[in-house]
C-alpha cells in the first residue's frame, strides 16, 4: 500500500538522488516513493535520472586490451610463495 | 594518506589458482575504474598490475572470501590516491572545491534545460536525448570533472559503493561525499548537455570523414 503523499515536489526533488541513491532512511524514501506515485512532473524526472544513473553505472564495465590479462596472469607467475 | 586494507585478521589461506580466478573475472571492471581514475590507458594498466600485486602479497588481510571484490577496489583505488598524491606533491596545489565559490555546478539539471518550452516540439526530450547519448559522452563527461568530484562520483555510480563506505575509503566525512557527489553530478549534467547543444566534439574531430 501506498502511504499518503505528505511532501511536495520541492522537497521530492530536493531528496531524489539519495532516494535513488539508496540512501534515504525508510520513513523519507517512502514519503519521496509516494510523492513519485502521484505527481507524474516528478516522476519522470525520476525516471530519467534512474536511467541516466543506468547508463554510467554501465561505464564500470569495460573490455580491456588482450594485452592486461597477459601481464596479469605473467605477474601472478612471478610472484612470490606459489 | 593510505588506511589499511583490511583487519590483519588470519583467514583461510588463499591458493594461487582460485586468486588467479577471481581477478581476471574482474578484469573488466577492474580497468573500467582504473581508466576513469587515472584517465590513460596506459596508467590504468599499470594500476591494476599493481594493484594485483600487492593484493596477492597482502593476501593474508583478506578475512572473508566473499569480500574478495571489494578488497580488491579498495586497494586499487588507494593505489591511486597514494601514487596520485605523490606525483601531485610540489606541484600547483589546486584549491579544493569546498573553497570555490557555487557556481554553476549547484544544481543543474538536465531534465530541466531538456524540458524548456522551445523544446516540447520534440514529443518526449529526455527520450530523445537518452536515445542519442553515446558511452564515448558520458565518458569524456566524466574525465573532464575535476578529480575530488569525479573520485566520488566514481566510487558511488560506478562501484556502487554506499555514501558511508566512499567517505571511509576516502577518509573524508559523509557529508563532503554527498555534497561533492551532488557538484559532480550536476556538473557532469552540465558536459552533457553541452556536449547535445554542440554536437561536434573536437575529441572526435581527428576521425575519418566518409567521403561521398
Amino acid at each position: 500500500m501506498i502511504s499518503p503523499d505528505t511532501i511536495g515536489c520541492e522537497e521530492a526533488l530536493r531528496h531524489l538522488a539519495e532516494y535513488l541513491d539508496g540512501e534515504l532512511a525508510a520513513e523519507r524514501h517512502g514519503e519521496v516513493e509516494a510523492h513519485l506515485h502521484r505527481c507524474l512532473s516528478c516522476y519522470s524526472r525520476a525516471e530519467f535520472e534512474r536511467r541516466l544513473k543506468a547508463r554510467l553505472a554501465a561505464l564500470g564495465n569495460a573490455r580491456p586490451g588482450p594485452e592486461l590479462e597477459r601481464r596479469v596472469r605473467a605477474l601472478l607467475a612471478q610472484l612470490p610463495e606459489r | 594518506m593510505t588506511r589499511p586494507i583490511a583487519d590483519p585478521v588470519p583467514g583461510q589461506p588463499v591458493e594461487a589458482g582460485w586468486f588467479e580466478s577471481q581477478v581476471v573475472a574482474l578484469l573488466p571492471s577492474l580497468y573500467a575504474t582504473a581508466r576513469r581514475l587515472t584517465r590513460n590507458e596506459t596508467d590504468a594498466e599499470d594500476l591494476v598490475a599493481d594493484a594485483v600485486a600487492r593484493a596477492w602479497v597482502g593476501r593474508e588481510q583478506l578475512r572473508d572470501r566473499t569480500a574478495f571484490r571489494g578488497w580488491l577496489f579498495r586497494i586499487l583505488t588507494n593505489r591511486f590516491l597514494t601514487e596520485h598524491r605523490q606525483h601531485e606533491a610540489g606541484a600547483r596545489l589546486e584549491p579544493l572545491p569546498e573553497d570555490e565559490p557555487p557556481g554553476e555546478d549547484h544544481g543543474f539539471s538536465l531534465f530541466e534545460r531538456l524540458h524548456q518550452p522551445f523544446l516540447l516540439w520534440w514529443g518526449n526530450p529526455e527520450q530523445e536525448f537518452l536515445d542519442r547519448l553515446l558511452r564515448e559522452d558520458l565518458e569524456r563527461a566524466l574525465d573532464s570533472l575535476p578529480e575530488p568530484f569525479r573520485l566520488v562520483v566514481v566510487l558511488v555510480e560506478l562501484q556502487g559503493l554506499s555514501y558511508q563506505e566512499a567517505a571511509e575509503l576516502l577518509d573524508l566525512p559523509v557529508g563532503t561525499v554527498r555534497s561533492r557527489l551532488a557538484r559532480g553530478r550536476s556538473r557532469l549534467q552540465q558536459a552533457l548537455w553541452e556536449y547535445a547543444r554542440n554536437p561536434s566534439p573536437p575529441a572526435r574531430a581527428g576521425e575519418p570523414v566518409e567521403q561521398p
